[in-house]
């Protein structure tokens, strides 16, 4: 059966550029990870911290939340909370409309993307200038991201050239990367310093300060909070920590899991607006708690996803993702760590494929930097999918017989016997290019064939 | 240390559906480095599949049902050993998640997973086998298997027990360790995918200058074998215990006697 799923993974497979852009960064991000981790001998132990920093938090969210927000407010914050998707747009819209702004920057946010703030502000008529070189890309596309850490990885430079020459202002020749880096910069320079709000998400929400962690390589996150009159930050609950210390922890396994270099260039904590003697800083700073299906993830035995630090490790080892990209995954969020947050976001039924398109080899449980069992996790997804009656009828169909004969061996040997002899008809010279009901096998392999008798009845023959 | 008869452990030797229709001499090469080994095998007549189909496609009842088929069957011997890394995973690792801890068939589940092992991981670790007398010159790839390796830690032991095959070379190929793209019900499924990842990996065998592809598991080494067929290579696929049994000088995977 043809889903939009597989048709969307078809035209990416379909597609050698997107191949080689794929290859290119995430062969780069495996490598440098991996040379991150063996020079770290404590990573097991680390990894074992971060699972446990998480899951405290996790298990005691209501406390941390109002700690979290207590302290937020001493420090001169305002702070909002979202239930769903829509709120959280309607309440960063709305101080938008309050300040009257014109022009707003926003630093990368995934969780502005899964809560389709994007859109929310096209439709409020507000200008959206994203700040960070690789959404800048996306946005000038007119794309989505398709990797949580580099948004624009679906796009190679030949292709990025040629979207600066037609809409950056003063690109130049942009024979070099570095020229188009430069033409970003001037573009992107103007608008930082007219911008009226600054948009930001967070990688960790700190409780005992009240404060907010931006990571970035190109500081467009500093730029985008400090000049504007106004700060703020959406971020979803899960990225809680009790304090600055935990997060230090945290900030160690994501950025070698990622990117494997030990710190990002620019870690910064944001903590309230701009006090008296501040040279600078937003007047008002404002953080939008986003749950959006966090809390009932809780409830529905998905909690060990809300460690997730989203640094893209499982992406990057994913061999399904390596092939398809991310936009065929058709959510925010791809790779395994999106094929067990989709289904919560957009509904199993129109994601479930996303859990079975996977060969459960278990890279992304061994890579992952805070032991998320994603594999786990999936066949929970589809045994979620079975008791819904999603799976197609004649795949339950189909099961049904052989779980059938599988518990009675007498009638499997009988089925065996016939079935053996009957699909060797088809092999020649010990091979299968074609076979009825074997498409999805020999559509690009071919099929050893079968015995002539099975060990079972050869085993009986020689009487065991 | 030769073991006594006295000693010697009553091995259930389940072979594994594919085993079973595809490829039967798998299982006699298991039942052959068994008894060099010193163990006692029995072969239990009522054996069918592990159930893998149901478990990965999410049906439970139809999973748990299969497993307490198969769990009766093995629960009597000292030791259950399986061609294949994804299988005995599966009686491992998941059999016990499909009963609820401290029920009857929990407490079964858990005592039956104890006692099952990976064929060549049993050979090298619990029975310290080494194959004697044993040669083939050829220049051979291994593909860690993903179940095998990340489940139940098969890494070294194939490796070990190869390098006592006289004339016989392993060269690694890259990505060794990264899934052919089977999966189980997941090639049928997600066939273009499955085999753009497989694609992948034919690429890197044949890299590698192998002449023979030796793996663990026979549904990733059909997969395999299969592609590089279409492809027209050279290249032939055995078990690696058709390998140690002596059995590499029979035809390879989908080769005609």
């Amino acid at each position: 059966m043809t889903t939009a799923f597989i048709e969307r993974s078809n035209r990416a497979l379909a597609d050698r550029n997107l191949k080689l852009a794929i290859d290119r960064t995430t062969g780069t991000a495996r490598t440098k990870r991996a040379a991150a981790v063996a020079a770290w001998p404590q990573f097991e132990s680390a990894r074992d911290l971060g699972r446990d920093i998480k899951d405290h938090v996790t298990a005691n969210l209501a406390h941390y939340l109002s700690e979290f927000e207590r302290n937020a407010i001493a420090s001169g914050a305002h702070v909002h909370w979202a239930r769903t998707a829509q709120e959280a747009c309607d309440i960063v819209i709305g101080i938008c409309r309050a300040e009257d702004a014109r022009s707003v920057t926003r630093a990368k946010s995934m969780l502005g993307e899964e809560i389709g703030l994007p859109h929310a502000m096209a439709d409020a008529g507000i200008e959206r200038v994203e700040t960070d070189l690789a959404e800048h890309i996306v946005q000038l596309a007119g794309d989505t991201p398709s990797h949580i850490v580099w948004p624009a990885l679906h796009k190679t430079r030949e292709q990025v050239r040629e979207l600066f020459l037609a809409h950056h202002t003063d690109p130049g020749a942009l024979a070099t990367v570095e020229a188009m880096v430069s033409s970003a910069r001037r573009q992107l320079r103007q608008k930082f310093m007219a911008a009226d709000i600054g948009i930001s998400g967070a990688n960790f929400l700190v409780a005992d300060t009240g404060s907010i962690c931006t990571v970035t390589n190109e500081g467009n996150a500093e730029l985008t909070t400090t000049p504007p009159r106004v700060h703020i930050v959406t971020a979803g609950i899960e990225k809680l920590v009790p304090s600055t210390a935990h997060a230090m922890s945290l900030l160690r396994l994501l950025v070698r899991s990622a990117t494997g270099a030990e710190l990002t260039q620019y870690t910064t904590f944001h903590c309230g607006p701009k006090r008296v003697g501040d040279a600078d800083g937003p007047e008002a700073f404002h953080i939008v708690l986003v749950d959006n299906g966090r809390t009932k993830m809780l409830t529905e035995g998905l909690a060990e996803m809300l460690r997730c630090l989203r640094c893209g490790a499982c992406l990057n080892h994913c061999v399904v993702y390596r092939q398809i990209g991310g936009h065929a995954y058709g959510g925010t969020y791809p790779g395994p760590m999106g094929a067990v947050l989709t289904p919560v976001l957009d509904g199993l039924p129109i994601a479930q494929d996303l859990p079975k398109a996977c060969t459960l080899n278990g890279l992304c449980e061994e890579v992952c930097p805070v032991k998320i069992p994603l594999p786990a996790m999936l066949r929970g997804w589809r045994e979620r999918a079975w008791r819904d009656g999603l799976e197609p009828q004649t795949i339950r169909n189909g099961l049904g017989l052989w779980r059938f004969m599988v518990v009675r061996p007498g009638l499997y040997r009988l089925a065996t016997r016939i079935a053996l002899p009957a699909i060797r008809l088809f092999a020649r010279r010990g091979w299968i290019r074609s076979m009825p009901l074997a498409g999805g096998w020999t559509r690009h392999r071919d099929l050893p064939a079968p015995a002539a008798r099975s060990f079972m009845d050869q085993i009986r023959s020689q009487g065991r | 240390m030769p073991i006594s008869a006295k000693n010697a452990p009553r091995v259930g030797l389940f072979v594994t559906c594919l085993v079973d229709s595809m490829r039967p001499s798998i299982g006699f090469a298991a039942i052959a480095l068994l008894e060099a080994a010193g163990c006692v095998v029995e072969i239990p007549r009522a054996q069918t599949c592990c159930g893998q189909p149901a478990l990965n496609s999410g049906d439970t009842a139809g999973a748990t049902e299969v497993a307490k088929h198969t769990i009766a069957l093995l629960e009597g011997y000292d030791h259950v050993v399986i061609p294949s890394g994804s299988c005995a995973g599966t009686i491992r690792v998941h059999y016990p998640e499909l009963f609820p801890a401290g029920s009857p068939w929990h407490a079964r589940a858990v005592a039956l997973a104890a006692r099952t092992f990976e064929l060549l991981s049993y050979l090298a670790d619990i029975q310290r086998f080494q194959p004697q007398g044993v040669a083939l010159q050829a220049r051979a790839t291994y593909h860690d298997s993903c179940s095998g390796l990340r489940e139940l830690g098969i890494k070294a032991q194939p490796r070990k027990l190869l390098a006592k095959v006289e004339g016989l070379a392993i060269t690694e190929m890259d990505g060794a360790e990264t899934c052919c793209g089977f999966g189980g019900t997941f090639c049928v499924k997600y066939p273009a995918i499955s085999n753009a990842i497989t694609e992948e990996k034919t690429a890197n065998i044949k890299a590698s200058g192998a002449e023979l592809l030796l793996g663990g598991d026979l549904g990733c080494l059909m997969n395999m074998a299969g592609k590089l067929h279409r492809e027209g290579s050279p290249v032939r696929a055995f078990h690696a215990a058709e390998v140690l049994a002596g059995m590499a000088d029979g035809p390879a995977i989908g080769e005609v006697a």
